[in-house]
């Protein structure tokens, strides 16, 4: 090889080879910074299983909730595994802003109408925040028995009963999240012989999805002040859940067995009768349809 | 002596040629997806980019989250289920102009080459698209298609009819130079 040729073979070589990183390097400036990615979809809708979760509705996105418990599994045949008797909840939730929800929703058992308000204080972010934590807020309306129907009247601050929550939730990684909520239920009126006005409750929720679209749930929620030895018309157990999450588009199918027959927070809490080990469990599900309302921007 | 100088002056030149850089400033990328039932679109304001004049190599970053669409449950799904923007936050682009000519006035046709980097997946693509240099900002205009499928992006068998097997991508970005 000549001077003159392996100089050119040299200088071709460092242009070469500083032009491939060159190109890289570009990138790599534009990669420097982390970028800041919030963590999305916790959960598929705003219902685990019968309790709440962490999610909010977007911005202008309308959700209609349907959903239905049946009679007891354990009933067998005769009622046709409990699908004879269905109890209901129709709702409705609104994004007023991405973390600002309200809803709307009546209930056939108690003919009880709930109205609630959630906001998102802390969304989780990777490498920033490890938990998304929302609060909730509901209030309750028992429209049964009519105040003609009662033999002692029923003053309209004896319908009422509130709930106020914190939902705290981490996605661990794609397939798996896990939510803590501590509650606390206030009913105007109770038979305070053998109930309190206030109880309290811990919630514990986990969602593994099987596929993207595919998930299982679990629900737990433990109640904190349960008095033993109360009479036989009074006994409450623990509400618990599993279910399966289905989502197709714009709806998210969720079909659920569980021990309560509460479709909202307060009777979930202070109301399930059923003993899930003894195998009074429920199927049910709870379906949402989502809508846009506003338009971009 | 003289050789040396002159190997000395080369890589002088080679070194300093990508200290000219134009930054991206302003820029919108759009998607378009045509299926039998839907049409869905997205915008992506929020893309960074760089453009050397002198080497025509280019680089774009795309933080995948950052598309708006009209419906947002529709925007979560694409971040949650096909993009997986966790997993994968940055669709990236890295490669060179061919057929540019610098201090050209006037529109010109050029093609880029390079690695686009999607959902995790690196391919070599080769893509037309028009350059305009306007004193100290350039104009770039680029039109293409892409294979969901090329990418690893699976769309379930229930919603085929909703969304397009290929994604029409329009970019449309002005550079501005960036003094050193």
């Amino acid at each position: 090889m000549t001077p003159m040729k392996s100089l050119f073979a040299f200088v071709s070589l460092v242009t070469i080879s500083h032009a491939s990183i060159a190109q890289g390097e570009l990138l790599l400036e534009l990669t420097k910074e982390p970028l800041d990615v919030p963590v999305i979809a916790t959960f598929k809708g705003t219902r685990v299983i019968n309790g709440q979760s962490v999610e909010t509705k977007p911005r202008g996105s309308l959700e209609f909730i349907f959903s239905h418990r049946f009679g007891r599994i354990n009933e067998g045949a005769y009622t046709l595994w409990g699908l004879d008797d269905a109890f209901v909840r129709l709702g409705l939730e609104y994004g007023i802003t991405d973390r600002l929800g309200v809803g709307l929703g009546r209930t056939s058992v108690d003919k009880t109408f709930d109205s609630y308000i959630r906001y998102k204080l802390l969304q989780q972010h990777i490498g920033k925040m490890p938990v998304t934590i929302t609060t909730l807020g509901t209030l309750n309306y028992k429209t049964s028995p009519k105040n003609s129907d009662s033999i002692e009247p029923i003053k309209t601050t004896d319908r009422l009963a509130y709930v106020a929550q914190l939902l705290i939730a981490r996605k661990f990684n794609q397939n798996f999240s896990l939510q803590v909520n501590p509650l606390v239920v206030n009913r105007n009126r109770v038979n305070q012989t053998v109930e309190t006005n206030t109880d309290f409750a811990l919630g514990i929720a986990g969602r593994h999805k099987i596929t993207r679209s595919l998930a299982i749930t679990g629900e737990y929620i433990f109640r904190l002040n349960d008095k033993p030895n109360s009479p036989p018309d009074y006994i409450r157990y623990d509400a618990i859940g599993f279910g399966i999450d289905i989502e197709t588009g714009g709806h998210v199918f969720q079909l659920v067995f569980t021990n309560s027959l509460g479709l909202i927070d307060r009777a979930v809490v202070t109301e399930t009768t059923g003993n899930f080990w003894e195998g009074d469990i429920h199927f049910g599900f709870n379906i949402t349809r989502t809508f846009q309302l506003t338009r971009k921007k | 002596m003289r050789r040396k100088f002159f190997l000395v002056g080369f890589l002088v030149v080679t070194f300093t040629a990508p200290a000219q850089k134009f930054v991206l400033t302003e820029g919108v990328i759009t998607f378009f997806s045509k299926a039998t039932l839907e049409d869905i679109s997205a915008e992506n304001t929020k893309i960074s980019g760089i453009f050397n004049p002198g080497t025509h190599e280019i680089a774009f970053v795309i933080p995948n989250n950052q598309f708006q669409f009209e419906k947002k449950l529709m925007q979560q799904h694409f971040n949650e289920k096909y993009m997986e923007s966790d997993k994968f936050p940055r669709s990236t682009f890295s490669g060179t102009l061919k057929g540019f000519e610098n201090f050209k006035p006037g529109e010109q046709v050029v093609t880029a080459v390079g690695e686009l980097t999607i959902h995790g997946v690196t391919k070599i693509v080769e893509v037309p698209g028009t350059i305009e240099v306007a004193q100290d900002r350039i104009f770039i205009k680029s039109k293409f298609m892409i294979k969901l499928a090329d990418y690893s992006i699976k769309i379930p068998q229930l919603l085929w009819q909703n969304i397009a097997e290929t994604i029409e991508v329009a970019v449309a970005v002005t550079f501005t130079h960036k003094p050193q």
